[in-house]
């Protein structure tokens, strides 16, 4: 075959698989095509990679990326517990964020810029350099190891970071334009560098809370660097598929955005920093009412319908499947047992769907806040695993509190309710939570793995 | 310029494309329809797989891109697999 067939034969491929993209996210949206169609894309993937990889000039240095790539990637894909998966998509989206900065670098190196190409280079190197090190930054929050944030002195130079990194890709951009004596030729290198502490400073003031908001954001600026990385290859395929990343990841975080009652802007620029002054703490708090699991128990027992409220903390602790265990133990005891799940629960949105999906919860026991808060008031024992800011009854009571406004599952008006916490301490928001110190509520301190085993093993005597 | 303006032009129809192929998704597959497009977005390894190797730096930059882009689409499309392979209805 020559070679003009051959690119024929290439750019009917790329077609082919932009088609299959497409198709795949579309069934990922439904829970009952999700798998074909994370297959399907996956097909569209092996189709254009394999099309150009036959084409690389040197076939060593291809073979031998993909093959180890694939190893890693396979090994910590199959390995990682279903509790880190929001760590673990932040890590692989930092890695295709390098991906395209390199490839920018590399085309600034072939030289011979026209004025198109050169804008395209900065703004490739920023895009991806900054969902590089700003998901670099997002995995190191969630995995617990960086808890560096708003304020910190180490911080807020990286932030000045971010905003000489602007300045600086302004110029960048800038420099056909510019007269000779402004040009240094290390400029580039400098941009490079620069792009890597933004990132930096793009992520780290953002709360823990708000990172499954950041990933989403960064999932979606991966997809945005793909795409301009494709018009400077003036590669179809990675415009067709990065755009789609980009725009599907941007509604994807607004949608998340909207289940906190927060804006964009807020969660990246303000976040929660006027909780620790807010009103709700100088409030008189009430008393705290501990129960033992001998007493739960015998609630539990006796109780006709139970509401499962789970959260981080049921990830932590790796309570997914005791907590399963429980509910099948109450359900033979005639109990209505379902499980409330809010949409940004944990540090992922669906997170708990996951984990619980893990455990064997069939899914159609898990309702929203807006099918359950309704009929609240029906449900004999809430028991809250580990959640916190998304049961905080300030967010419908108290205008004054930072999270006022964000839907919650309304466990106070439950007849009774069960907190399951390793101590007082807020959430991760820093708000106060009023509902631990309403008259319905009984806390049950300890790990909330160890509390459910001792009353599984309470149903099982 | 003209090739340029074409692909221009792809750009934004695939954009409003993106926007309106996840509108009701319930939240349940979010995660999964996360790890599923960052799976999608390691279509930078097909960019990085027409990189030029003329110099040596060239050459590490290239291989750099492409063992990075590899894990990030075999992990990421396992990954989601994984996930979506739990939901199952009893």
């Amino acid at each position: 075959m020559n070679m003009l067939d051959f690119e024929i034969l290439q750019n009917v491929s790329y077609i082919v698989a932009s088609a299959l993209f497409i198709i795949g996210i579309k069934r990922l949206g439904k829970e009952s095509t999700a798998v074909s169609g994370n297959f399907m894309s996956a097909c569209g993937m092996f189709l254009a990679v394999a099309v150009t990889a036959v084409t690389f000039v040197d076939p060593m240095i291809a073979l031998i990326g993909i093959v180890v790539g694939a190893l890693i990637g396979s090994i910590i894909a199959l390995k990682v517990k279903m509790t880190s998966i929001p760590e673990m998509v932040a890590l692989f989206n930092g890695f295709g964020g390098l991906a395209t900065y390199m490839i920018a670098w590399s085309e600034f190196m072939n030289g011979n810029l026209g004025a198109a190409q050169h804008v395209l280079i900065m703004l490739t190197i920023f895009i991806g350099g900054v969902t590089f090190s700003g998901s670099l930054i997002a995995y190191g929050k969630l995995a617990e190891k960086i808890s560096l944030g708003k304020g910190h002195v180490v911080t807020n130079i990286f932030v000045l970071c971010l905003y000489a990194a602007l300045l600086f890709l302004a110029f960048s951009i800038a420099i056909p334009l510019l007269p000779e004596s402004m040009i240094f030729s290390n400029y580039f290198f400098i941009l490079l560098g620069l792009t890597l502490l933004a990132g930096l400073g793009f992520v780290l003031p953002i709360g823990g809370g708000d990172m499954p908001v950041v990933i989403s954001l960064l999932n979606s600026l991966s997809g945005i660097a793909a795409a301009f990385a494709g018009l400077l290859l003036l590669n179809n395929v990675l415009i067709v598929a990065g755009s789609l990343v980009g725009a599907s990841g941007l509604i994807l975080t607004v949608i998340m955005a909207k289940a906190m009652n927060r804006s964009l802007g807020n969660i990246l620029f303000v976040g929660y920093a006027s909780a620790s002054s807010s009103s709700a703490q100088a409030k008189e708090q009430g008393e705290v009412k501990p129960i033992t699991t001998d007493d739960a128990y015998l609630i539990l027992e006796n109780a006709s319908s139970v509401l499962v409220v789970p959260g981080y903390g049921m990830a932590v602790a790796q309570a997914q499947h005791v907590v399963r265990e429980l509910g099948e133990l109450l359900e033979e005891n005639g109990t209505e047992v379902k499980y409330g799940i809010h949409p940004v629960a944990g540090r992922m949105p669906g997170h708990m769907n996951v984990l619980l999906a893990e455990a064997n919860v069939s899914y159609d026991l898990l309702v929203e806040p807006d099918d359950v808060n309704p009929s609240m008031d029906n449900i004999d024992v809430a028991i809250v695993i580990g959640a916190n800011d998304v049961v905080n009854p300030s967010a419908t009571e108290e205008p004054g509190s930072p999270i006022y406004g964000m839907p919650i599952v309304e466990v106070h008006n439950a007849k009774t309710v069960f907190v399951l916490k390793r101590s007082m301490s807020s959430g991760f928001a820093g708000v106060e939570n009023p509902l631990f110190f309403r008259s319905n509520t009984r806390m049950l301190f300890g790990d909330a793995k160890a509390s459910i085993s001792a009353l599984v093993s309470e149903f099982k005597d | 310029m003209e090739t340029l303006l074409l692909l221009g032009f792809i750009l934004v129809l695939s954009v409003f494309l993106g926007l309106e192929l996840i509108s009701k998704v319930p939240s349940t597959l979010h995660t999964p329809l996360m790890s599923g497009a960052n799976a999608i977005s390691g279509i930078a390894l097909v960019g990085a797989l027409v990189l030029s190797t003329d110099t040596q730096v060239q050459s590490v930059l290239a291989f750099i891109a492409i063992l990075f882009a590899s894990i990030n689409v075999f992990g990421g499309y396992l990954v989601t697999n994984r996930m979506l392979k739990m939901f199952k209805k009893k």
